[in-house]
């Protein structure tokens, strides 16, 4: 496969920098700082040294052998990105632009958050860099996720919520944008996922692929051989693409992207962007996004609040339009007869997102041998849905399984 | 000739600065955007932006926001929706020029061929897409060439040296966004703007217009020493969204389009 994305930002067709002329100077001073740093030893000695020391990477691969026998096919190994400091794999972006940003000379960071794990990353790395923080969150996430609205205030950043649209991830994304456009002089935007314009997939990208660096290392060391299939949760694909990446070029691994099937892809009530969704021009680039016949831009639904977004990374939409990854939709009943699985058999509650691959591995997995392997991107972890998820099980937990 | 061009001659000969309203076609309902479009023009508008509502409209401030949500939510209004507006309009009398401001996912989803075949011969002279840059528009641009319809760009003061390419091939006008942020009513402009106008004014022949956050009088007189054209937006798309209470109800119709028509004789200057 040729390098992607192109000089314009594209991956194939898709990709690209669909926004308003007032922020094509900050994308293109943008683009040229990220080609700068990212071959700067400083700057990549930093981010490393944060990573390691302040997150605690590398995360671990965790052969889960309870999971494996209780679903009797393949062997599971998760990649431990919960481990890392704030809980998620959005640490790992947030530092490395969180560096950039302070490179550039910029003092105020603004970002975007659905679920709030991006929400919180930013308002850590702005501590710990010294800079202001404004998140903005859909007024219906900030319910959802009261925890990490507290936990962002206590890092010190202003949490603004959004009131327009839909109320969640995609206004907030929006109403990020807009506030961008009036304040690019000194101010940075931290985007969360591998979405937006060029060249942020790319850049988040290239942030996140350490996850599958680190994997397809660690497990060439522990099983002594690469995977057979990689399986990752998408909402925007931010955690898909950091472990999918590094195993691109390997031809016998399957990649598989899960999605959010909210209560059905035959519901109107989902966020399965690939199953239903169709090519569009959506905050920034061209993707897949779930739209009405006239090109408006439709609302969607996950239990998940970091799932809940209607569209999806450019480069994702490439891998699975030429065919090297797949993409399937996980129900909300589904996602959380995963995390319970997982929780009762490994001792792991994972977030909600990551439950969604989880859910699929159990599909996937018995139809398997058992010498063939899995590898999971366990993104998150699940105590900042806790409140949620008892909402859902109520008392349900006591009973059954 | 283009409409515009044939519009912005006149002006020219005649001394006087475009007045350029923008409306969103749906608020509060088609019917009722077809009689704004006309006192529109009875109030002076030389020209009028027909605003395609949308999802998710990244340039635009809160006001024109609402207005979208208020189009969609009452009736899902279409582009074929707005340019049968725009052919009814002109049943209806209306001569002066329209000019199509959508968002490119609506035009995507039709279809490029679809959208040109829709709006040709319909009295779209021109077009404005604010999220399709220079970098993205090649083929759309080709297109509404073929056609002899306008692709108006927009330059804003941090399009530093972007300007001179942008404004060698715009067609109609050049937009210039008078201050940083997303459209609506504003007392400050961008510091640089008399210096960023002069740049544009210096890079090409083709007239200049100057939008984003004007609301008066006084503005429009200020940026019409500058250019040929200003464009008010959110100001009266505020005026109608304060008037949709009159506007929704046979009875007061009258009266709501009065309170439109007296704002936009002020900001023209025709006060009659």
């Amino acid at each position: 496969m040729n390098q992607v994305p192109d000089m314009n930002g594209r991956f194939g067709k898709f990709g690209g920098r669909y926004v308003p002329e007032t922020l094509m100077n900050a994308l293109l001073e943008l683009e040229e700082a990220y080609q700068h740093y990212s071959k700067d030893p400083d700057f990549i000695a930093e981010v490393r040294y944060l990573l390691n020391k302040y997150s605690g990477r590398p995360t671990s691969l965790y052969h889960a052998q309870r999971l494996s026998e209780h679903l009797g096919g393949a062997q599971i190994y998760l990649k431990r990105e919960d481990l890392n400091h704030t809980g998620a794999h959005k640490i790992n972006n947030t530092i490395g632009q969180g560096v950039l940003a302070k490179r550039m000379g910029k003092t105020k960071i603004i970002a975007e958050t659905g679920a709030g794990q991006h929400g919180v990353a930013s308002a850590t790395v702005a501590a710990l860099l010294g800079m202001e923080c404004k998140v903005f969150m859909g007024e219906e996430d900030t319910k959802r996720q009261e925890l990490n609205v507290f936990r962002m205030q206590l890092l010190g950043a202003e949490v603004v919520p959004v009131t327009s649209g839909t109320r969640t991830l995609k206004d907030a994304c929006n109403e990020t944008l807009r506030y961008w456009v009036s304040h690019v002089d000194d101010t940075y935007y931290i985007l969360g996922s591998v979405t937006g314009p060029h060249p942020y997939p790319m850049m988040v990208r290239d942030f996140q692929r350490i996850i599958g660096d680190e994997a397809r290392e660690q497990i060439l060391k522990d099983a002594g051989r690469l995977p057979d299939y990689v399986v990752a949760a998408v909402g925007g694909g931010s955690n898909a693409i950091g472990i999918f990446y590094p195993f691109i070029g390997d031809d016998g691994v399957k990649l598989l992207g899960v999605e959010a099937a909210g209560r059905g892809v035959d519901t109107e009530e989902h966020a399965a962007t690939m199953t239903k969704g169709r090519h569009g021009v959506f905050q920034g680039s061209l993707s897949y996004v779930l739209q009405d016949e006239h090109g408006q831009v439709q609302p969607a639904h996950s239990i998940s609040a970091g799932l809940d977004y209607p569209g999806i990374g450019p480069e994702h939409s490439y891998l699975k339009d030429t065919g090297r990854a797949d993409y399937v939709p996980i129900t909300d009943a589904e996602a959380l007869e995963g995390l319970q699985l997982l929780s009762r058999t490994e001792g792991i509650i994972p977030a909600l997102e990551s439950a969604h691959a989880i859910a699929q591995v159990m599909k996937l997995a018995p139809t398997l041998s058992r010498d063939q392997i899995i590898l999971v991107s366990l993104s998150g972890r699940g105590d900042k849905d806790v409140q949620a998820i008892m909402g859902y099980l109520g008392g349900e937990g006591n009973h059954g399984h | 000739m283009n409409a515009i061009d044939a519009a912005f001659q006149r002006l020219r000969e005649e001394g006087r600065t475009a007045l350029i309203p923008f409306v969103t076609i749906g608020d509060p309902d088609l019917d009722t955007s077809v009689d704004i479009i006309r006192t529109l023009e009875e109030a002076g508008a030389d020209m009028i932006e027909l605003g395609v509502p949308y999802s998710d409209p990244l340039a635009d401030g809160p006001v024109i926001q609402r207005a979208s949500e208020r189009a969609l939510s009452n009736g899902r209004v279409t582009l074929g929706d707005v340019v049968h507006v725009a052919e009814k309009a002109r049943q209806a009398g209306v001569k002066l020029p329209f000019i199509l401001f959508t968002y490119f996912n609506p035009v995507l989803q039709y279809g490029l061929d679809r959208f040109f075949e829709l709006v040709t011969a319909k009295g779209i002279s021109g077009l404005i897409i604010p999220d399709l840059p220079l970098e993205e528009d090649a083929e759309l641009r080709a297109m509404a060439e073929a056609v002899d319809i306008h692709l108006i760009p927009l330059v804003a003061p941090t399009s530093n040296d972007r300007v001179a390419r942008i404004a060698a091939k715009a067609r109609g006008f050049v937009y210039c966004v008078s201050s940083l942020g997303v459209t609506g009513v504003r007392a400050d402009f961008h510091a640089g703007i008399d210096e960023f106008l002069a740049t544009v004014r210096g890079a090409t022949s083709t007239p200049i217009a100057v939008g984003f956050g004007i609301s008066n009088r006084e503005q429009v007189e200020r940026f019409g020493k500058q250019a040929d054209g200003v464009i008010v937006g959110s100001a009266i798309v505020r005026k109608i969204e304060e008037t949709v209470p009159l506007l929704q109800a046979a009875e007061t119709k009258q009266q709501g389009l009065g309170q439109i028509r007296a704002f936009v004789s002020e900001l023209s200057g025709r006060t009659s």
